[in-house]
């Protein structure tokens, strides 16, 4: 693999592009590898990508029915941030959060990684105490927020309006390092880096069933046929429960749609992120000056990447109060992805009733910040057993009463 | 938009009137079971790719419970019951073998 350089951008320009390679390989896949991975979101390509870089295992299928990155990785609204409550959550969040700042480099791939500061509005007394108890928690945790003033707020976002009748806004939680990053490239820089270790990622492949012998994984059945492995990671969100039922288990785990929407561009008019849990909307502003927008999930089960109008229409009603300049802004695109919501809204990074497979999902509305942390524990988790990251967030814990529960990924706390 | 027919007062409901109650006819496990079966009864979900019981409330209309039958890969709706029964009824289970040969739910179909 070509590293990009300046270099190379130069070198190309003189040449008319043509020197450029594919990014990764898309081989046929073997019939056996050491360790198959279902789905090629985020958490897949970053488990396979970790198994690699950190523990030397290589001979590594990544399995995807439609395109790289094509499932909620390549629908989010990209907000990274490690300002929860719960340690466990804390340190899996922050883990990510810090990989974040350095993945462009680590991947010699650009992802666009800014971190340009997180807001989430206090608008009841309710969220005021909430947060304040965040920031303390986080200080304990090495995590770096601070609940400001709403003097602070408008400062640092002057197109808000500070005394909605309904929802003043009261202080907020900052995180300055929060941020977002581009969602594609991150799936983009995982598969290359992947694809040049040796892996194969195998796209249009749909795993469709799950081969054991007494109580072991052995393989799993695809549309390209049959794969046989040691070890095999489902690490495919919205359809885990599909998987799981492929793998003779069930897991508790609700598919809902969630959707998010993006304006017509606009000048830059605002530079952070900023979250309103208390009506569920947040907002941010990308680079091609859409604001980007994304409110709660839809209340019943659906596979169908498809939500409800009215969602959209909620989640806008309620931000224009606190921001009344986006109530002339056309809205250009809306969409949907499906995401997998657990009993206590925290993930699942864990062995199974099945001896030799793994499952990572239930990040449900707010898992892209977590995509190199999850990759890290995942891939420890895999290779060894054990990862102290993950330890907190197995299947286990709903058996034995030890919930983390703090709504990670909530309805809308993205 | 999805549009459930309230078995009680018979209003074809927009879900903006109802409220999801998650999935339907669960087993109930209370003090004295094992931590397998309570664990089963409060979290495992089906949470199928396909055809689906839920319960919901015709919360903003009569604010009774009811049971309706879905396909959550389809959006299709077979039909609603009353919420006193704790298998659907036949005429539904055959909207939905007609629908989709081979169905299956938990022992269903
Ligand atoms: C509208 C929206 C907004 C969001 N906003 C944020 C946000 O601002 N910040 C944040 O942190 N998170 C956000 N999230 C959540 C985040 O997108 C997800 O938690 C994260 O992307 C999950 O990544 P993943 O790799 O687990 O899943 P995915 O990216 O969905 O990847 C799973 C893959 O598995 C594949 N697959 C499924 N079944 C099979 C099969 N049988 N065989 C082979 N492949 C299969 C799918 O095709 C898919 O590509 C948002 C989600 C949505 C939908
Ligand atoms: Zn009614």
């Amino acid at each position: 693999m070509k590293r990009y350089s300046v270099f190379a951008v130069a070198r190309e320009a003189l040449r008319h592009h043509t020197g450029w390679e594919r990014a990764w390989r898309s081989p046929a896949p073997k019939r056996r590898y050491d360790v198959v991975i279902v789905g090629a979101g985020g958490h897949g390509l970053a488990t396979a990508y970790y198994l690699g870089k950190n523990f030397g295992i290589t001979n590594v299928a990544v399995i995807e029915k439609g395109w790289l990155g094509g499932g909620n990785t390549g629908r989010n609204t990209t907000i990274i941030r490690s300002n929860y409550l719960q340690d466990a959550s804390a340190a899996i969040y922050e883990k990510a959060r810090s990989l974040y700042e350095t993945m462009s480099q680590d991947l010699n791939y650009n992802v666009m990684f800014s971190p340009r500061g997180v807001m989430m509005l206090a608008q009841t007394q309710h969220e005021v105490r909430g947060y304040k108890r965040t920031a303390h928690a986080n200080l304990l945790q090495g995590v770096a927020t601070e609940f400001i003033s709403p003097a602070r707020v408008k400062e640092l976002v002057p197109i808000i309006h500070l005394e909605g009748p309904r929802y003043p806004v009261l202080g907020a939680l900052w995180q300055p390092r929060g941020g977002t990053a581009r969602h594609d490239a991150v799936a983009w820089g995982y598969a290359r880096a992947c694809s040049a270790m040796g892996m194969d990622i195998i796209q249009q492949c749909e795993v469709t069933g799950v081969r054991t012998e007494n109580g072991q994984v052995r393989g799993v059945e695809t549309t390209k046929g049959a794969i046989d492995c040691a070890k095999l990671g489902i690490v495919v969100a919205g359809h885990s429960s599909v998987l799981a039922q492929m793998a003779g288990f069930r897991l508790p785990i609700e598919s809902l749609a969630l959707q998010a929407l993006v304006s017509e561009p606009i000048k830059p008019c605002m530079d952070v992120v900023v979250m309103a849990n208390t009506v569920h909307g947040y907002m941010s502003q990308s680079d091609k000056g859409e604001m980007v927008i994304g409110g709660g999930t839809d209340g019943f089960n659906n596979y169908t990447q498809r939500g409800s109008f009215h969602h959209i229409e909620e989640t806008v009603r309620a931000l224009i109060e606190t921001f009344p300049m986006i109530s002339r802004l056309k809205m250009l695109r809306q969409w949907g992805g499906i995401v997998d919501m657990t009993g206590d809204r925290s993930p699942i990074l864990s062995k199974t009733p099945l001896e030799g497979c793994f499952v990572n999902c239930g990040w449900g509305t707010g898992g892209f910040k977590a995509i190199p942390g999850s990759g890290w524990a995942m891939a420890e988790l895999m290779a060894t057993g054990a990862s102290p990251l993950a330890a907190e967030f197995s299947l286990s814990r709903f058996r034995e009463g030890r919930f983390i529960d703090e709504s990670v990924a909530a309805g809308v706390a993205h | 938009m999805l549009i459930l027919e309230c078995p009680y007062c018979g209003v074809k409901a927009d879900e903006t009137e109802l409220s999801a109650g998650g999935e339907a006819h669960l087993k109930r496990f209370g003090p004295g079971a094992d931590d397998e079966s309570f664990e089963g009864y409060l979290f495992a979900r089906e949470n199928p790719k396909g055809v689906h019981f839920e319960r919901w409330r015709h919360s903003y209309g009569c604010g009774k419970w009811f049971h309706a039958a879905r396909n959550t890969a389809t959006l299709e709706v077979y039909g609603t019951y009353p919420a006193q029964v704790s298998v659907p009824p036949k005429d539904i289970l055959k909207t939905i073998s007609a629908a989709v040969p081979g169905w299956r739910w938990r022992d269903l179909g």
